[in-house]
């Protein structure tokens, strides 16, 4: 048929869409380096950059401190899904308990978890818990919000269908409540995700001795600039990883609603 | 008062029913009063917002705020029970069970063998043996109506609710499912009431077809139907109750 594209056509060059402005951007930036443009010192150009990469995961650094920064993140967001998703379904579920805790919650949401560091610091040093506490209080308020929000969407249509065949509590909870609730919950786990994400780096920049954000600090004391943009962009790749690995689970789970 | 004089059907008695808001109340249904013998069928027709479905819901015992008494083999009833299976104008199957977990979501209390054995034969009564394991989206609407019904009769209750079940099929399709739902009655013999715009179809089906009006929203006509099963749409004496009925359409237009 005329005007119509093969499939494999269509895939490249959805494929090149999506890759064009990154390698695009790189191109400029080189180009900008051998123009003697920028500084090296202040810009280093991609091909430097790629050195480091290659120097950093070669000795083992890039992946021990990635290694750490992960473990935390997992330690941190795990916690911060099972109380947000647990404390989410109470407070979902009951009136009352929210009524009593929505202050208390609204006061502590906007506190950054950065500003909790002075603090955790006196409590807990500047050990491996002071870390992990940063990135729950992080994630662990959007999966809250989303969780509640998620379960006070309830149909009302299978509310009624659960009230004729007078469903349990305990089944309706478990075959309406939260399967149409899992979209929103599963929105929240991945922002908390992010956002554990971006805590780790940001504590670990401010106290630290290892782990990703360590590593770019210590590498702008050292006036290693490119060790500075490979950290960074490890951040940037690790989060979007995080966060493709997450949708995957998310498909899975509502394949229900991905075919409308 | 003794067993013998107890009605074994359903009794609706001068239920009156209002909405009420802030601003203003709406009565949406004054003094209405019905009654359906065990094992038949009643079809109630009428314009839309007349209050059909609010009827249907009182019945279903998901409204509990009215005036009058609901009683079903003498005894009042107040909320939902599994005494009633409902079908609802959409099939609300949950689009995350399958076919046959939808069905199986309306049993309480059996072991998972028996739950299953009884889904099962209900799924092969609507001829949907094949579908138990698909999904709510991959089901026509016919379809998904019949797992609906399946649903409604699973706890094999004394009363079927049906609230339109039909209207969002196309001709052809309601027809057959009306046929299909007649099958079902004759097997089952459940009391059903069923509400619908379809006047053919209320003939159809219905031991008796009560009409009800807008303007002060109640009853304005009961008609018996006793024509023997299956009717036929082109007889002279269904021509006769069509027209009957639809002259009270007319009446306050
Ligand atoms: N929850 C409600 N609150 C206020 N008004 C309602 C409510 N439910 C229904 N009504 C009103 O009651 C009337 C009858 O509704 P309904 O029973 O759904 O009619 P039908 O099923 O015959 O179309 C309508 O005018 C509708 O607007
Ligand atoms: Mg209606």
């Amino acid at each position: 048929m005329k005007g119509r594209r093969s499939p494999v056509f269509a895939k490249i060059s959805s494929l090149v869409l999506y890759v064009f402005l990154p390698f695009a951007l790189l191109a400029l930036w080189q180009g900008l380096f051998a123009l003697g443009v920028v500084r090296p010192l202040l810009l280093p150009p991609p091909t430097r950059i790629a050195a480091a990469f290659a120097e950093l995961l070669g000795n083992g650094d890039l992946l021990r401190h990635l290694g750490i920064s992960m473990l935390r993140v997992c330690e941190g967001f795990l916690a911060a899904a099972a109380l947000g998703i647990g404390l989410g379904i109470a407070l979902g579920l009951s009136r009352t308990l929210e009524k009593s805790l929505d202050l208390v919650i609204q006061l502590m949401k906007p506190i950054p978890p950065i500003a909790w560091v002075p603090l955790t610091i006196l409590w807990f040093g500047i050990g491996e818990e002071s870390k992990v506490f940063i990135i729950f209080l992080g994630a662990f308020f959007p999966i809250l919000m989303n969780t509640i929000d998620g379960i006070r969407q309830t149909d009302v249509r299978f509310v009624e269908v659960a009230r004729v065949f007078e469903t349990s509590r305990w089944r309706f909870v478990s075959r309406v409540v939260l399967p149409g609730a899992l979209p929103s919950i599963m929105t929240g786990l991945r922002f908390g995700m992010m956002v554990a994400w971006m805590c780790v780096v940001a504590a670990e920049l401010v106290a630290a001795s290892s782990g990703i954000g360590f590593l770019i600090m210590d590498a702008r004391q050292m006036m290693q600039t490119d060790q500075v943009f490979v950290g960074m962009i490890t951040i940037g790749a690790t989060g979007k990883l995080l966060d493709v690995v997450l949708r995957k689970i998310e498909r899975r789970l509502i394949a229900w609603k991905v075919e409308f | 008062m003794s067993s013998r004089n107890v009605f074994a059907g359903l009794t609706v008695d001068g239920v009156s029913k209002t909405f009420r808001n802030a601003k203003k109340s709406v009565h949406v249904l004054r003094d209405v009063s019905l009654k359906v013998e065990a094992g038949s069928i009643a079809c109630i027709v009428g314009k839309s917002g007349c209050g059909k479905s609010t009827l249907l819901r009182v019945i279903a015992g998901l409204e509990t705020d009215y005036d009058g008494t609901v009683t079903l083999s003498g005894s009042v009833l107040r909320g939902p029970g599994r005494d009633r299976g409902v079908v609802f104008q959409e099939p609300r199957l949950l689009p995350w069970l399958s076919v046959e977990g939808n069905i199986a979501f309306a049993l309480q209390g059996l072991t998972p063998f028996e739950k299953r054995r009884r889904v099962l034969r209900y799924l092969k009564k609507v001829g949907l043996t094949k579908s138990a394991r698909s999904y709510p989206h991959q089901l026509s609407g016919g379809m998904a109506q019949r797992v609906a019904i399946a649903r409604g009769l699973v706890n094999q209750p004394k009363v079927l609710l049906l609230d339109e079940p039909f209207g969002a099929l196309d001709a052809l399709t309601r027809i057959q499912m009306q046929q299909e739902t007649l099958r079902l009655w004759e097997a089952l013999r459940p009391t059903m009431v069923m509400v619908t715009h379809d006047i053919d179809e209320a003939i159809f089906l219905g031991d008796q077809v009560i009409v009800m009006s807008a303007g002060p929203k109640t009853i304005r006509k009961k008609l018996s139907v006793t024509l023997p099963r299956p009717r036929d749409r082109n007889s002279p004496e269904f021509a006769a109750l069509r027209r009957e009925i639809l002259a009270e359409f007319f009446v306050d237009a």
